[in-house]
């Protein structure tokens, strides 16, 4: 599983050529986002918003931001999209072949590590900041994964641009031994505040609660800033709506004849 | 106000005394006038140098960054008047310099300010203001002062210092309770001001506006806006790095303006989980 060892400097010299040749290096979609997660008394929480966006506009209004890894383990990613997205799908792939190998369930300790050590050896230069979180035979797990590959392990944690928003709603709030409807409704105010505090982070809340039966995947557990009004295509208007100002009646049979006829042949 | 004579020093700003080191021949003929016997045999005439004059042509850097800090100051309103709080912190870097710096200041019966950032700046301008209220006092005519007089003059103060590229580094909250009102505003160092029913300067507006904007409503009670204030302190204490655990509390209502004892708040440290985060997952950290 593990590759060659250090950075690989290949395509810089590309870049550079091309950079040099005038082409614009191709802008990347940021998650500006609020991801948290917390731990409860018999399993793990995590909640994401879906706002991605690219520059000062939002990209899309719904993705997904929490990745699955293993039936037992999900990951919610913040920063480069791409990065994101591909080092958790990685990481799953891996996970994967090793569960055919072993034939055990995957620990999310070994997810942890196979991040980690990807994102050190690449040195921050895969942008994904992460919130691992899943339940094994030893027990419920948390961490955050920093993009230069350092971890750390901890009942609540939130990452993105609206952390500090979601940080002080969970120091507000966080207890021990929360239940699982406390837990729930803990992170989903905790994302509702970056949501509604962070200009990076909006629309809906995603959640979902892993513990020891399984996995409840909740997609856009709250809708927070939906559309307010739907237009109808076609336009309605009711009878009386329009005030007429002026109507003149125009017999059209003073200067057109209608006759009936055959059809014109047309090629065929 | 009482008439100062302008400084025509670009440095030294609007107010002081003291002229150039270097004499203008006005200044020389003054002096050749009073003629010797009435001259001081010692000293000279009061004077400050001129940083310009001194600096060979550089451009002035040393108004670019503050160098004795406070950290957030938090207001909101309430039923019966404004709550200011902040801690008693002044950090000079990320060391913890002054532990007793009162950053939240009377000015009159009806109105308190507080400030972040650089502290002397601070301390600068509780001078301006104080001057203004001393010759409200003097005048003797039951005028002070109103809250959203003093803070259009800390606009115009801190907008005027920022368009000569030397701006007076604070964030400043203004609170006050006038003609049953309550009044809270906020100033930002380039001059950008604005009023609300809570506000925060600087880590207290990732921290503890989220938690404001859910549980403010301006009819709370004055037990309720306590609760939310330590709420909101805790949680900037908890994740700002240059704070401490002193605080202080200023009430402006009706009756006048208190500033409370500094007092510390209940930190939970002791949660379970943190005890032995690597319990699950021995040789991880």
């Amino acid at each position: 599983m593990a590759g060659q060892g250090g950075f690989a400097f290949d395509l810089c010299k590309r870049n550079e050529f091309l950079e040099a040749r005038g082409a614009k290096h191709p802008g990347f979609t940021k998650t500006g986002t609020t991801i948290a997660g917390i731990i409860y008394k018999d399993g793990v929480v995590l909640g994401a918003d879906t706002r991605s966006t690219a520059g000062t506009t939002v990209a899309d209004k719904n993705c997904e931001k929490i990745h699955y890894i293993a039936p037992n383990i999900y990951c919610c990613g913040a920063g480069t999209a791409a990065d994101t997205e591909n080092v958790t799908g990685m990481v799953a792939s891996q996970l994967e072949l090793h569960r055919y190998a072993t034939g055990t369930q995957s620990r999310v300790v070994t997810a942890m590590t196979l991040l980690k050590s990807h994102l050190f050896r690449y040195q921050g230069h895969v942008s994904a900041a992460l919130v691992l979180g899943g339940v094994d035979f030893r027990g419920p797990h948390l961490f955050t994964v920093y993009p230069h590959g350092s971890t750390d392990s901890l009942p609540y944690c939130t990452m993105g641009s609206g952390s500090l928003n979601a940080m002080a709603v969970f120091e507000a709030g966080y207890k021990d031994d929360l239940t699982k409807e406390e837990a729930m409704e803990l992170v989903a105010r905790a994302i509702r505040s970056g949501v509604f505090n962070d200009l990076g982070s909006g629309s809906n809340v995603d959640l979902c609660v892993i513990n020891k039966e399984g996995v409840e995947y909740k997609r856009n557990y709250e809708l927070l800033q939906g559309k307010t009004y739907q237009r109808q295509f076609p336009q309605r208007f009711a009878a009386g709506s329009v005030p007429v100002v002026h109507e003149r009646v125009y017999d059209v049979r003073r200067v057109v004849t209608v006759t009936e006829g055959e059809p014109m042949e047309m090629e065929s | 106000m009482l008439h100062r004579p302008p400084s025509h020093s670009a440095a030294i700003g609007p107010g002081a005394v003291p002229c150039l080191a270097l004499p203008t021949p006005a200044a020389l003929e003054q002096r050749q006038q009073l003629g010797a016997a009435q001259a001081p045999s010692c000293g000279a005439e009061a004077f400050t140098v001129d940083p310009a004059a001194l600096a060979g042509g550089q451009p002035r850097k040393h108004t670019q960054y503050p160098y004795v800090t406070g950290t957030s100051v938090l207001g909101i309103t309430y039923k019966d008047g404004v709550l200011l709080a902040s801690d008693t912190l002044g950090a000079y870097g990320s060391t913890k310099r002054y532990k007793s710096f009162e950053r939240l200041r009377k000015v009159n019966d009806v109105c308190a300010v507080g400030a972040s950032g650089e502290l002397s700046d601070f301390q600068y301008i509780m001078r301006l203001l104080e001057e203004l209220s001393d010759d409200d006092f003097c005048m003797d005519d039951g005028h002070h002062l109103k809250p959203h007089e003093v803070h259009s003059y800390l606009c115009r103060v801190l907008y005027n210092r920022r368009n000569k590229f030397d701006p007076l580094w604070n964030s400043i909250v203004v609170g006050g309770f006038y003609g049953g009102k309550p009044f809270l505003g906020t100033v930002g160092m380039i001059g950008t001001n604005y009023t609300d029913e809570h506000v925060a300067t600087g880590f207290g507006n990732h921290l503890a506006r989220p938690l404001m904007r859910e549980k403010h409503r301006p009819d709370m009670s004055e037990e309720e806006a306590t609760a939310l204030m330590h709420e909101c302190l805790k949680v900037c204490y908890y994740r700002d790095k240059n704070s401490i655990n002193k605080f202080q509390l200023a009430k402006v209502t009706a009756e006048g303006v208190t500033i409370s004892e500094p007092f510390a708040l209940e930190t939970d440290w002791n949660y379970k989980l943190f005890a032995n985060p690597a319990a699950n997952a021995p040789g991880t950290w």
